[in-house]
């Protein structure tokens, strides 16, 4: 602090910080109307190799597909085939009904975390649909149905989620933070905004070598805080990389509003303008919106125009994870008011409106989602559960720090060994 | 050649070899590096293997590890590795844990170039040895040359190693060998047999220390610009010591250290980083946890001092002659 006293200065006003806060707290009846909805259809659709500064009228509203009636409507409806549809909704009910297992399965002792992406579903399972299936995902957490999507084995997700004996990365990973090459889901990061520049730097290969895959990096509204997100925008403007670079604005960072991260300002998808890379604002609860602009954005890098920012305007219907009571800094009940729906219950809503679903088909898609969800449970506790893990696997503990184990880390695991009497 | 030339050459070769060898990092690519280090790569092998980054270190090393999960072998330059906080926690977060946390199904074969150390007038943000930082970091081989010989060999092992290499040049011995005295002019390293570096590929291995000087009364444990001034006190000292230029950190040539230990029965340990919790506190416990029944006197160590680099006093601040010769006679005393 100065010297001086602060009230004796020059004769200005006293200055003083803002501090953003959510419109509404616990015990507020929560109330949207301030949020600003598009009709559906109203959205122009540039070409796909558009000069970046035409995509920036669109980084400012929602590209909107389905209205409220689930009805698709303007530039953006990509038109997809029933089976598709279909195809993504089983995945977001199978998603839902993962995550509430899951999420039960850690209340029943069976883990230590999870966290759900309840209300997000569309995001994950309706960009995979759009990418191809040898595009690279650098994800965050609550992309799990980039996986499901792509047919990862339920089984092996909860054997990860489980650190059992099933788990192809040995006990070393929170649950939930998952890896698989073949599906194209690369190795999460417990240190946010990490993998932005990596996913980058992956197109920046492809690009390098003159393969024709491009990268989709993730990240949560919260996260755009870090160095990495601006790194990670430049690089891809600077080199025009093949990439998508997804921000899934899901209002909350655990406890932070997303103002607490700029957005009182500028929406995330904003941020694109000042890079000079394309920019697409989108309802992420619309799952024909969200496969749209991934198809645009993944059209656009394939054809060398560059990458693409994409913000999904959504809501976390849960918790942060298992570890967080939201009650304790939003409203009950919020979820439920927000303006863009569930995303499940839209695409259904149009399915059925289209004549190509009924509520019957539904419920038997939801039985048959939670039977194979059940049974894939059973099958992964089988190989074990995160509190009975045995103690034959100590050694792999100190495997793959390097490629070959030095003598230090050798001398550590047979001391190591010694202490557990193996 | 001198050491950067040598370092240039190992780039040559290497990109010559092995077609997913990339080289980017801020001003390697039209103009070839502050230091040269990759002068004419650019030219050679043209802007998709050799180019420019922006100003941004996470960014450097936060692409480089993509570029590594697609199968590319970055070979990045840190301009300065006073620079390379701003990239530490892809460093460590990231390229260190990526083999662990996947269980190897994703690995980092990248190697991390920056030139370190003072001596230079660099002041307080262009002098710093933050080795230890890494060295403490499970996942990461360091590795910090003290010849162009060794320094081509060491840098193509480390790009063909299978694991990530934080590779430290010391830059006050790039053009030539520096005993300390800085009130006298430098040797080129034209005139050393170290600088007869052939053009060609050659490897020298990781993780194997050399004797830079062999003796029996005092076994010097040190690595970098310190090997050379640590080399010339034991000679205008009358010191019979025995220097081990380390070469690599991690991991460490621990049957070199003990062998030599034993012999000698006496130990000093040189840094020219800060010393607390410095690499040298590594090598004092090592040597007194496995060499201790042979020791004749406590395990000495020379650093510099707990304070940044210093622009002003940067000859007070560096380890050099003078205390290097304190230390030898306090070890030879007991």
């Amino acid at each position: 602090m100065s010297e001086v006293d602060p009230t004796d200065r020059r004769n200005a006003p006293a200055l003083s910080l803002h501090v953003p806060e959510p419109d509404y707290r616990p015990g507020d009846t929560p109330d949207f109307s301030k949020v600003v909805v598009p009709p559906a259809g109203a959205a122009p659709r540039p070409d796909t190799g558009a000069p970046a500064r035409e995509t920036f009228p669109l980084t400012d509203t929602l590209v909107r597909v389905l209205d409220d009636e689930g009805r698709p409507t303007g530039p953006w409806d990509p038109r997809l085939d029933p089976e598709t549809m279909r195809k993504m909704l089983r995945d977001m009910v199978t998603v839902r009904v993962f995550d509430d297992r899951m999420y039960r399965a850690q209340r029943q002792g069976k883990t230590s975390f999870y966290m759900k992406c309840t209300g997000e579903e569309a995001i994950a399972v309706a960009a995979a649909a759009a990418l191809d299936r040898d595009d690279m995902n650098f994800p965050t957490y609550r992309q799990q149905g980039l996986l499901v999507a792509r047919g990862y084995p339920l089984v092996d997700m909860m054997c990860q989620i489980y650190s059992n004996r099933g788990d192809k990365l040995h006990g070393r990973q929170l649950p939930i933070m998952y890896s698989d090459k073949p599906h194209g889901f690369f190795s999460i990061s417990g240190n946010l905004g990490t993998q932005y520049p990596q996913a980058v730097g992956w197109a920046m290969a492809s690009a390098i070598k003159g393969d024709s895959r491009i990268a989709m990096g993730w990240i949560g509204d919260g996260a755009t805080a870090e160095g990495d997100f601006h790194s990670a925008l430049t690089f891809a403007a600077v080199y025009t990389a093949p990439v998508i670079l997804a921000v899934v604005n899901n209002q909350w960072a655990i406890s932070s509003f997303s103002g607490i991260a700029g957005a009182e300002k500028a929406t995330f998808a904003n941020r694109a303008v000042g890079y000079g890379i394309a920019g697409l604002r989108v309802d992420g609860n619309d799952a024909l919106a969200v496969y749209a602009a991934t198809r645009w954005a993944a059209e656009r890098a394939r054809g060398n125009h560059g990458p693409t920012l994409i913000e999904y305007f959504t809501y976390r219907a849960e918790g942060h994870s298992t570890s967080d009571d939201p009650t304790g800094y939003r409203p009950a009940g919020e979820a439920q008011q927000w303006p863009l729906g569930d995303p499940i219950e839209r695409l259904k809503q149009h399915l059925i409106g289209a004549g190509e679903w009924d509520e019957h088909r539904h419920s038997e898609l939801v039985k048959a989602a939670d039977a194979e969800v059940r049974a894939a449970q059973k099958e992964a506790e089988k190989l074990g559960i995160l509190p009975e893990q045995g103690r034959e696997n100590i050694a792999s503990m100190f495997d793959d720090v390097f490629a070959e184990v030095p003598w230090h880390v050798a001398e550590q695991r047979d001391q190591c060994l010694k202490e557990a009497g193996l | 050649m001198n050491m950067i030339e040598a370092i240039n050459s190992a780039h040559r070769v290497m990109m010559a070899r092995d077609p997913d060898v990339v080289v980017f990092g801020e001003d390697v690519g039209y103009f070839g590096g502050v230091f040269r280090a990759t002068a004419g790569l650019q030219k050679e092998f043209g802007k998709q293997r050799c180019f420019d980054a922006p100003i941004s270190e996470g960014g450097i090393v936060g692409t480089a590890v993509g570029m590594a999960a697609y199968g590319l072998k970055p070979l990045i330059e840190i301009q300065f590795a006073d620079y390379i906080y701003p990239g530490y926690d892809q460093i460590v977060s990231e390229v260190a844990r990526m083999r662990y946390r996947t269980a190897g199904e994703w690995t980092m074969p990248m190697v991390i170039r920056s030139p370190y150390g003072g001596g230079i007038f660099g002041g307080q943000t262009h002098s710093q040895s933050p080795e230890a930082l890494f060295t403490h970091v499970a996942g990461l081989k360091v590795v910090i040359p003290s010849t162009p010989y060794d320094a081509k060999g060491l840098l193509i092992a480390a790009i063909e190693d299978p694991d990530p290499v934080l590779f430290f040049e010391p830059k006050r011995i790039y053009n030539g060998p520096f005993d300390g005295h800085h009130d006298r002019p430098v040797t080129p390293w034209a005139k050393r047999p170290e600088a007869q570096v052939p053009d060609d590929y050659y490897t020298v291995p990781l993780a194997k220390a050399r004797v830079a000087r062999e003796g029996a009364e005092l076994t010097v444990l040190t690595y970098g610009t310190m090997v050379h001034v640590a080399v010339a006190a034991a000679e205008e000292n009358g010191v019979d010591a025995e220097v081990i230029d380390l070469r690599t950190l991690v991991p460490l040539d621990i049957a070199a250290i003990e062998a030599s230990v034993k012999k000698t029965g006496r130990c000093l340990v040189v840094q020219e980083a800060t010393r607390t919790s410095g690499f040298g506190a590594e090598l004092a416990a090592l040597v007194q946890e496995r060499c201790f029944y042979h020791l004749e006197a406590p395990v000495e160590r020379v650093a510099g001092w707990d304070t940044p680099y210093p622009h002003a006093y940067e000859w007070a601040y560096f380890p050099g002659p003078k205390r290097m010769k304190l230390a030898l006679e306090k070890v030879m005393a007991d």
